[in-house]
């Protein structure tokens, strides 16, 4: 449970850190007359992007608990190591590809540059897809070389993992639809569109960041 | 840096004036209606788990006397008694009604700042609820593998359930905690985002401060029971070998192999523990305002009870392994696990100093809400005491599988949040609904509740002591179990039946209220919080009409000296404070 105590280590520390902050040699038993200047309270940030770091939070804890009872049931005796499919890497390059090119499409939002939004929502989502497609040619591939979900604990991990982090990504592709839907039908929302683009922009980066730690796992052990 | 308060911008909360009976009451949007929601459907699955827990107790009260209890529902009595205690009914009712209900007003926020994943929470939420309900009647009925769910036992043959109740059970916890995540989300934006001007973090009453934090705890661990649910459900279905150890069934072999036990209870308990804090810390936070409103004194060391239901809510993750003393795991782990136990016992006696401390020279108004807030303080202690004992691995080990800790945890997580529960419902009944209830009605509901539940549990952790094992369906006829053993568990039984009929007291107190209850004032208690400030009482859509509140003082400024009243709402400045001195000298 190390790896989990670890993660939640990081979480809980930020949210303490921020209260400590806040709360830090305040007196909260004085009144005080507050103004229409005053600025108390919430930060100045967006609610949504307060949701989707919470949401982060939550599948971080999730990931990190399924790599903790990975590390637990690695150590016991019937344990043995799936070599994973070349293909992996492939998928890795598209969903490292989609991660930039979102991140393109996202400077592009912020900087007004309305023309190069299609194109590269439409890019990340086939680079994206892609990488789903990509993960179940793999599956397929273990499957006729015959190492099944039963074979061995460590397969067991493997399929579970990479299906735990692919439906992550479909959640993904949600809300990635819905934006895409509207940019290329013109729905004109400027600064909505781009404000769902900037969160998917992180929600893409985060799934990268979780694969390429699952990937590296699974590759070293 | 310069920033846009989100009271400014008020219309980045979406809010539309519901206008059919159906998006007013059925698809609704508002937090208000959505808490009734959840409350109600908590506490009707609630009605079902104490039925269950009266069918227990008649077998083990009148053993062999009631044909349609034998061993296998005994077993899925006990499950599905637990499981619906601790999460659909408890978990569901504070974060989902209590969380739903207060967060908003208190903070001075229209609603949740996602209103439309508030409703899809509850309704994710009823499903989860329906699907549990549809076990009891699958073939072979609901699971009996105990709240806890531990494999081998809970997915082989013998167990009750196993074919059917044990999947829709793992699937009806998946279905919890996706409506759980999407309440969370919520409760943790609203209280960081959309707290109205001058309401410092710092400034919260406690009751948001403790759903504000076991909403963390929450949403930090149902993942670890998301992950044993569905790695458990790969074991059952797939016969993969997570948790599975190679075992023979019946002279056969399921065809498992090596798999952890073990596994799945760090998995369970890594969620299980925080769990209590989930519902605990929420009913220490009420407790805490319902004891400052009716004592009229401001709560003793405010600073110090967020410190201490932050530091209650970190260390939760921690002490984890003192439910599994007895699993075979590595020994030296259990002197780890207990020193973090009786660790945590720290802060949380801090808290029952203070709220003590904030009766002292209080001026006590004995009204409902108050007994049952007194009576958690009570209850509270005397099952907190008996955990430190559980929390050594010495006292533990002969304790563990006996009613000594049937009695600890009821005590403590049961009769003790169940407490806050009547008494949060009795104080925020006239907001509710508008009404009063009866006052005498609800005085001898709780007598009845409070004097009751000792009846109940004092005498069983004597059983304990004894060594009256848990979980036997009969006791049999052992040496070291005296007969008066058997007397004591026909007492037992009595007083719990009894304690469950006088239940009743409450409903017919919450329906004379509704049809025929005088209406209430929109401030009863003369409380300080914001709910009780609102234009309209009850509290329309909206809550705050045109202009949101703002707040220029703490929640508990109660008694003020030079004051002409006893208290002083939140939302009044010190200059328009009623015969107001020199505010800063009154302290």
């Amino acid at each position: 449970m190390t790896i989990t105590l670890g993660v939640l280590a990081i979480i809980l520390a930020t949210l303490l850190g921020w209260l400590l902050k806040q709360s830090f040699n305040t007196q909260p038993w004085v009144a005080e007359v507050v103004g229409e200047t005053a600025h108390h309270g919430p930060l100045g940030t967006n609610s949504r992007l307060i949701g989707l770091l919470t949401l982060l939070a939550v599948v971080s804890s999730f990931f990190a608990l399924i790599l903790s009872a990975y590390a637990l049931r690695m150590e016991l005796g019937d344990w043995v190591p799936l070599s994973e499919p070349q293909l992996l890497w492939t998928n890795t390059a598209m969903l490292v590809m989609a991660s930039i090119v979102f991140q393109w499409t996202r400077n592009a939002a912020v900087s007004g540059r309305r023309s190069r939004l299609a194109p590269g929502l439409i890019v990340t989502g086939l680079l994206t897809t892609g990488f789903i497609v990509g993960q179940l040619i793999a599956w397929q591939q273990l499957q006729s070389a015959g190492q099944l979900v039963t074979s061995n604990p460590a397969n067991a991990f493997f399929y579970f993992l990479t299906g735990a982090h692919a439906v992550h990504i479909a959640g993904g592709m949600y809300v990635w639809a819905r934006a895409t839907a509207r940019v290329v039908l013109g729905h004109d929302e400027g600064a909505a569109i781009r404000r769902s683009i900037e969160l998917c922009t992180i929600y893409w980066h985060f799934l990268l960041l979780v694969w390429l730690v699952l990937f590296g796992l699974l590759l070293s052990t | 840096m310069a920033y846009v308060a989100i009271a400014d911008r008020d219309h980045e909360v979406e809010h539309h004036d519901p206008q059919t009976f159906i998006t007013k009451y059925i698809w609704s949007q508002d937090h208000k209606v959505i808490a009734v929601q959840y409350g109600i459907t908590a506490i009707f699955v609630g009605l079902i788990a104490l039925g269950l827990s009266a069918m227990m107790r008649l077998q083990l009260g009148f053993p062999d006397q009631f044909s349609f209890i034998n061993p296998e529902n005994y077993y899925q009595f006990i499950t599905m008694h637990g499981m619906i205690m601790v999460i659909y009914l408890l978990t569901a009712l504070f974060l989902g009604g209590f969380g739903n209900y207060l967060i908003p007003l208190m903070c001075g926020s229209r609603d949740m700042v996602f209103p439309y994943l508030n409703m899809l929470s509850y309704w994710v939420y009823l499903l989860s609820v329906i699907i549990l309900v549809i076990s009891f009647f699958v073939p072979g009925g609901s699971t009996g593998a105990g709240w806890t769910l531990y494999p081998p036992q809970a997915i082989s043959p013998g167990t009750p359930g196993v074919d059917w109740g044990i999947l829709l059970m793992l699937a009806s916890l998946a279905v919890f905690i996706v409506a759980f995540t999407m309440g969370g989300l919520n409760y943790i934006t609203t209280v960081l985002q959309a707290r109205c001007k001058g309401m410092t973090l710092m400034r919260m009453p406690l009751s948001v401060w403790g759903i504000f934090i076991a909403t963390v705890l929450g949403l930090l661990a149902f993942p670890a029971l998301l992950v044993s649910a569905i790695m458990m459900l790969f074991d059952k279905i797939l016969h993969t070998s997570f948790f599975m150890p190679a075992i023979s069934v019946m002279g056969t072999d399921p065809g498992y192999s090596g798999g952890s036990p073990i596994l799945f209870q760090h998995l369970f308990w890594f969620f299980g523990h925080p769990e209590v804090y989930i519902v605990a810390l929420p009913a220490f936070g009420i407790v805490s305002d319902l004891l400052s409103t009716h004592a009229r004194k401001n709560i003793f060391g405010y600073r110090m009870m967020v410190w201490a239901i932050v530091a209650i809510g970190g260390l939760s993750f921690i002490v984890w392994a003192h439910h599994m003393y007895v699993s075979g795991m590595n020994p030296y782990f259990g002197f780890f696990f207990a020193t973090t136990t009786l660790i945590i016992a720290v802060p949380t006696a801090i808290k029952v100093y203070n709220w003590v401390l904030t009766l002292w020279e209080g001026n006590i108004h004995l009204r409902v809400p108050m007994l049952f807030a007194i009576g958690f303080v009570f209850t509270f202690i005397h099952g907190g005491l008996t955990g430190l004992f559980l929390g050594n691995v010495t006292i533990d080990l002969p304790l563990s599988d006996t009613y000594f800790v049937v009695a600890h945890f009821h005590m403590v997580m049961g009769v003790s949040p169940v407490l806050v529960v009547f008494g949060a419902i009795y104080h925020w009944w006239p907001k509710i609904s508008g009404k009063m209830y009866n006052e005498t009605l609800g005085k001898w509901h709780f007598w009845m509740t409070f004097l009751g539940t000792y009846a109940i549990y004092l005498p069983m952790h004597y059983l304990g002591f004894q060594g009256v094992p848990r979980r036997y369906f009969a006791m049999g006829n052992t040496e070291f179990m005296p007969d008066s053993a058997q007397d004591l568990n026909a007492w037992i039984t009595m007083s719990a039946l009894f304690v469950a009929a006088t239940q009743v007291l409450f409903f017919i107190n919450i329906i004379w209220s509704l049809a025929k209850g005088p209406k209430s004032d929109p401030n009863p208690w003369d409380a300080t919080t914001l709910e009780w400030q609102t234009p309209d009482h009850p509290p329309k859509h909206g809550n705050w009409g045109h202009e949101l509140p703002v707040v220029h003082r703490w929640a508990y400024d109660y008694s003020v000296p030079g004051y002409k009243d006893d208290f002083i709402p939140q939302n009044v400045s010190p200059d328009d404070a009623p015969a107001g001195r020199d505010h800063e000298g009154g302290h």
